[in-house]
């Protein structure tokens, strides 16, 4: 059932509406559990609106072995993936940056703590990510440290190449994922793919362990298929590769194979020159997982990561 | 006046950005103003160019005290703003969310920590800020309140109002915040506008600033004494918000006085012209914010209100 959690009225004739689609198993007991996908808050971001198709398109066909419930957020930003803006588009704002949200505050804020309120209570929810328009990254989960020891276990079942434990960065405690999980709502945030585009090996992938997922949870009892073992790492295996001159940058490197230290991997080169203004190289041993997809790069700008092996 | 370069950084298809600092008086670290870190603060760039003009002429005069020193850094993203953009046009993201920068990161956590080294261990920081509601503000002197904060300092600018702000997560990164982590006390400057000059209340923040200036013994200037500023906390502004979207027809302007009950603003219906709703004042007091787009959303803020004051 199609429903509508947030509507704003806009200036001239339409309403801004956030909806989900929330899927109940044909016999209710009244104790199932409840999973929440989220994606299309940043309006760049595509790769989730496969998955979501996948997922509803599934349940709509195999609806006997759905044992919980299902709720799919499709877009969270509809205004800004239907204009093709990574942002709320009236306010140039970073949705992933407002959580958890203030019904008093402004419009933006007002909405964002409606879906928290909305979402507060799931069993799991997934938060699915894109990248943004110039990086392209491997399947991954990312997780804060803080939430590292709970949320592990089940990230392992999402069929992703690996699973990022990262430090808690102070600015990532405006995003969703922060939010849902400070207020007991165990969020996991997938990233993958590249903005603007979708990449259907990859939906496929994170597909099968949503499902796998759903089963551990039990909120689904057909069949699953086997997942990955992914990598677990932390921000200390992890090399930045960073531009140090400004131009266009030509990879050279293949994403997620391995690599020695010192390898190459792609140059910046200059179209008015003719010239190599950097070769780029691996800071450490290890697998690409993120690439720079976009040419144009100032100095700063990141051109891949490389994880440097396993803790776990 | 010394002209500094701060930091630079080359552009694949544009001329070298180039952030200047405009330096005054002797070496010691006294006061650092900076002006528009975004593409959009017309109004912010207007009064650093104004402010660069009286210093100018100050310094010339003598009237810079002793061994202090002032920095003035108009613009930090020009780029932005010579191609009507807000934000670092190469990946829209936002420099003033970026402090105190990574000299190792991305590109704007290097222009922040570039500029942030510049402008690092002054005693005092005043920051020329916008926000990112469309509408007009009363002048006032914004102070996050990080425990470093000193309100009493910020009444010297003798602007109507201070604000002390709660700091919620995403003002960790912006320059005021780090400024006061480093010691330095921090006032963030509102005049009405930003995207267009306002000459009257660009001529009040040149005034505020160096009657601050004056007052803490940076510089010697004879002005108005300014005001005996009002403190608001900025969870104590009442917020009144729009019940439909519409055509939007402003009744009251920021700084003026209302009654409970006066008409605030009328929205229209977009096609038929009706006045579809009106916007009562809910309390007594001043208007210290107003929605200014000609259009408005449902459930938009379009006032705050300081609670019980008159003018």
């Amino acid at each position: 059932m199609v429903k509508t959690v947030v509507s704003v009225e806009l200036p001239v004739e339409e309403c801004l509406r956030i909806q989900k689609n929330r899927i109940e198993p044909q016999r209710m007991t009244g104790k199932e559990k409840r999973m929440v996908i989220v994606t299309g808050t940043h309006g760049d971001e595509l790769e989730g609106q496969y998955v979501c198709y996948e997922l509803n398109r599934l349940l709509r066909e195999q609806p006997q072995h759905l044992k919980g419930i299902v709720e799919i957020f499709p877009a969270f930003n509809p205004l800004g993936i239907d204009s093709v803006t990574r942002g709320i588009p009236m306010f140039d704002l970073d949705m992933n940056r407002i959580f958890p949200g203030n019904p008093q505050g402004p419009m933006a804020e007002h909405i964002a703590a409606s879906l928290v309120e909305d979402i507060r209570g799931a069993d799991m929810c997934i938060d699915i990510h894109a990248s943004n328009i110039y990086l392209r990254e491997i399947p991954q989960v990312r997780i804060n440290e803080n939430m590292a020891e709970q949320l592990v276990p089940y990230a392992k079942l999402l069929n992703t190449d690996f699973i990022w434990v990262h430090s808690s960065a102070t600015v990532l405690e405006a995003t969703l994922a922060h939010s849902l999980n400070t207020i007991g709502t165990p969020t996991l945030v997938v990233e993958m793919g590249v903005g603007m585009r979708i990449t259907k090996e990859f939906t496929s992938q994170l597909m099968r362990g949503i499902l796998r997922l759903m089963k551990e949870l039990g909120i689904w009892d057909g069949p699953v298929e086997e997942v990955r073992t992914p990598v677990v790492s932390r921000d200390g295996k992890v090399g930045f590769v960073n531009a140090k001159a400004s131009g266009i940058f030509i990879p050279c490197a293949r994403f997620w194979e391995p690599i020695r230290e010192g390898a190459h991997l792609g140059n910046i080169i200059s179209p008015l020159t003719g010239e190599v203004l950097e070769k780029v190289l691996s800071p450490i041993s290890g697998m690409i997982f993120t690439l720079r997809e976009y040419p144009v790069v100032y100095e700063g700008a990141l051109l891949a990561r490389v994880l440097g092996g396993e803790e776990e | 006046m010394r002209k500094e370069l701060l930091y630079s950084l080359s552009s694949p298809y544009r001329e070298e950005m180039k952030v200047w600092g405009y330096h005054f008086g002797k070496e010691e670290k006294s006061a650092c103003i900076v002006g528009a870190t975004r593409g959009n603060e017309i109004q912010q760039l207007y009064v650093c160019s104004q402010l660069i003009r009286k210093l100018t002429e100050l310094e010339e005069r003598g009237a810079i005290v002793g061994d202090n020193g002032i920095l003035v850094v108009p613009s930090v993203n020009y780029y932005a703003m010579n191609i009507g953009k807000r934000f670092w046009s190469a990946d829209n993201t936002d420099i003033n969310r970026m402090f105190p920068g990574y000299s190792e990161g991305e590109t704007t956590q290097r222009i922040a920590a570039g500029l942030f080294e510049a402008v690092q261990s002054y005693s005092y920081g005043i920051q020329l800020a916008s926000f990112y509601l469309p509408g007009d503000f009363v002048p006032h002197v914004r102070m996050m309140e990080t425990g470093y904060q000193n309100p009493s300092l910020a009444n010297l600018f003798g602007l109507p109002y201070v604000v002390i702000r709660k700091p919620r997560p995403i003002d960790t990164t912006t320059l005021n915040y780090n400024w006061q982590l480093w010691n330095t006390s921090a006032f963030s400057v509102y005049t009405k506008e930003t995207d267009e000059i306002d000459e009257r209340s660009a001529r009040q923040a040149v005034a505020a600033i160096l009657r601050f200036l004056t007052r803490m013994g940076i510089v010697r200037y004879n002005s108005h004494s300014g005001y005996i500023a009002s403190m608001v906390n900025e969870d104590d502004l009442l917020i009144v918000h729009s019940n439909c979207g519409g055509i939007y027809r402003r009744h009251k302007e920021a700084g003026e006085e209302v009654h409970q009950g006066e008409l605030l603003a009328d929205i229209i219906h977009p096609y038929e012209g009706d006045i579809i709703n009106q916007i009562l004042a809910p309390c007594d007091g001043i208007i210290f914010f107003a929605h200014k787009k000609p259009l408005v959303n449902e459930n938009e803020i379009i006032y705050k209100i300081i609670k019980r004051l008159h003018e």
